[in-house]
């Protein structure tokens, strides 16, 4: 594993490990407390169709990707402040539907033989320093809006009614969180895969929801157990090549069963 | 007996969601200290009128002003506690949070208003950690962070056990000193023990002060039947 750091896409890889590890944690912990889990998976799939037709056009994959991702979070947004009854099913319909686009783009893409799998599944064995700047600027934006916005984020994902009595504007706060909520996912992409990216948003969250007192911790401390459950997997698919983001989840999954058991006994 | 002018006035206010009316041409007017009970059946209009008060749902047709002047001007010297306070029980969020939520941080303030309730010990707690009666006092003290002139609970006993019903009411009856208070709740001790005021509101409101409800019960108070009493708020004008 050691002579493993001195290649450059190893470094990158665990650069990019920490820096979606922590991503991950703070957007997680919001879509998690927000219960938006399942518009969070609406979006990774969605974001498929950006995929497809960034492919098509020829424009960066990232760069695609996410204005693909923020317009589908849009458009979540609208929805489901308007109809709060239907929500699910507009999820589900732009989440089915994203993904349709992207394959039928996929198709029309002439010469096309990008590997699917890493998308699907991951592939942070394969991040670039480009990629890296992009989730480096994406953390900072992150860490500045909780900075300023903090109070009014904590309130309307508590108590998104009172927090409309204090004043706060809860639908320009909740696009906020959608927006970013889409960026994390089409980071989390590049490491564990759209497939996968649920796991990641979830499973440190929920570990962490047990043992901080605060929304703030809560973020920090998901994002530091993301970042060994990344590490981890990482070692796991170096040394007996498994796929990157799949051993990630495993770890992840088999963490998260040992804590609900040590939990249990307690 | 009130010769100052109303602190809330609600002038021909009608709602309706769809097609189904909501409350029909209500007219109510609220003075300083009073404590006013809303009760009525399930889906008789009470939360909305509560929420229309707030400015949470839009008016569509009538008036309703706060100490002269629209709702959502006045909306920081109102103090809410909503019905449900089992939300989000995993939410990782201590009391003294709760309390400052969506307003400036002032832990003495806070502190101040949970020994208001008697919550000061609990103030490091997490929230989902409290008894629903404690929470629901927490509840109270973040409606007190404002320092509000007017107090609004949504049926704040309704799942609390008898002991903390009392502590909540006997807190509402000192905090009625300073502020005036509106409640919705089915509970017939709270009217007549500690409310001055009653409106029955199924579409339409029907108002009373408590003394002219004594008068109508000549015999003694003890001995009221639940249904009979309720029949009656809803019919005498």
């Amino acid at each position: 594993m050691i002579e493993a750091l001195s290649y450059e896409f190893m470094q990158n890889a665990l650069l990019a490990g920490l820096l979606v590890s922590f991503i991950a944690g703070i957007m997680g912990s919001l879509i998690v407390v927000n219960r938006m889990v399942f518009l969070a998976g609406g979006i990774a799939h969605a974001a498929y169709g950006g995929i497809g037709i960034a492919l098509f056009t020829g424009i960066p994959i990232f760069l695609g990707t996410s204005i693909f991702a923020v317009i589908a979070a849009i458009f979540m947004a609208m929805v489901t402040l308007k109809q709060k009854e239907n929500s699910d099913i507009f999820i589900g319909l732009i989440w089915a539907v994203g993904m349709a686009l992207g394959i039928i783009f996929v198709d029309l893409t002439p010469g096309y033989n990008v590997d699917l799998m890493s998308y699907l599944f991951g592939s942070i064995l394969a991040v670039s320093r480009d990629d890296i700047i992009f989730m480096a600027v994406l953390l900072c934006i992150i860490l500045l809006v909780l900075f300023f916005w903090y109070r009014e984020l904590l309130a309307i994902s508590y108590d998104s009614e009172y927090a409309a009595l204090s004043g706060i504007n809860v639908k320009f706060f909740y696009t906020l969180l959608l927006i970013l909520s889409a960026l994390a996912v089409v980071i989390a992409i590049k490491v564990v895969g759209l497939i996968l990216v649920i796991a990641l948003l979830t499973i440190p969250i929920y570990i962490a929801q047990n043992i901080t007192h605060s929304l703030l911790s809560m973020m920090f401390t998901s994002g530091l157990i993301a970042w060994v459950f990344t590490l981890v997997g990482l070692w796991f698919s170096y040394t007996y090549d498994l796929t990157s983001g799949a051993c990630i989840i495993l770890v992840a999954g088999l963490s998260l069963l040992l804590f609900m058991g040590v939990k249990a006994l307690r | 007996m009130q010769n100052n002018q109303a602190l809330i006035s609600v002038k021909n206010l009608s709602f309706s969601y769809d097609r189904d009316v909501i409350l029909s041409n209500i007219n109510l007017e609220v003075y300083e200290r009073d404590f006013l009970v809303f009760i009525g059946p399930n889906g008789g209009g009470k939360s909305t009128l509560m929420k229309l008060m707030l400015g949470l749902l839009p008016l569509q047709s009538g008036s309703i002003q706060i100490f002269n002047k629209k709702v959502n001007t006045v909306l920081s010297s109102i103090g809410y506690v909503p019905q449900n306070t089992n939300i989000n029980l995993n939410f990782p969020i201590k009391a003294i949070d709760v309390v400052m939520m969506g307003a400036k941080e002032n832990r003495k303030l806070a502190l101040e208003v949970l020994e208001k309730v008697a919550m000061q010990e609990e103030a490091e707690t997490k929230i989902g950690l409290l008894s629903g009666g404690q929470r629901q006092r927490v509840m109270i003290a973040r409606a007190l962070y404002n320092q509000p002139k007017i107090l609004l609970l949504d049926e704040p006993t309704s799942s609390i056990d008898v002991d903390g019903q009392k502590q909540i009411y006997e807190l509402l009856k000192k905090l009625n000193e300073e502020i005036t208070i509106i409640v919705i709740s089915h509970d017939l001790s709270l009217i007549m023990k500690y409310a001055n005021k009653v409106a029955h509101i199924n579409k339409r409101l029907t108002f009373h002060s408590l003394e002219s409800l004594k008068a109508h019960f000549s015999t003694n108070d003890e001995h009221i039947c639940e249904v009979e009493l309720l029949q009656m708020l809803g019919k005498i004008q």
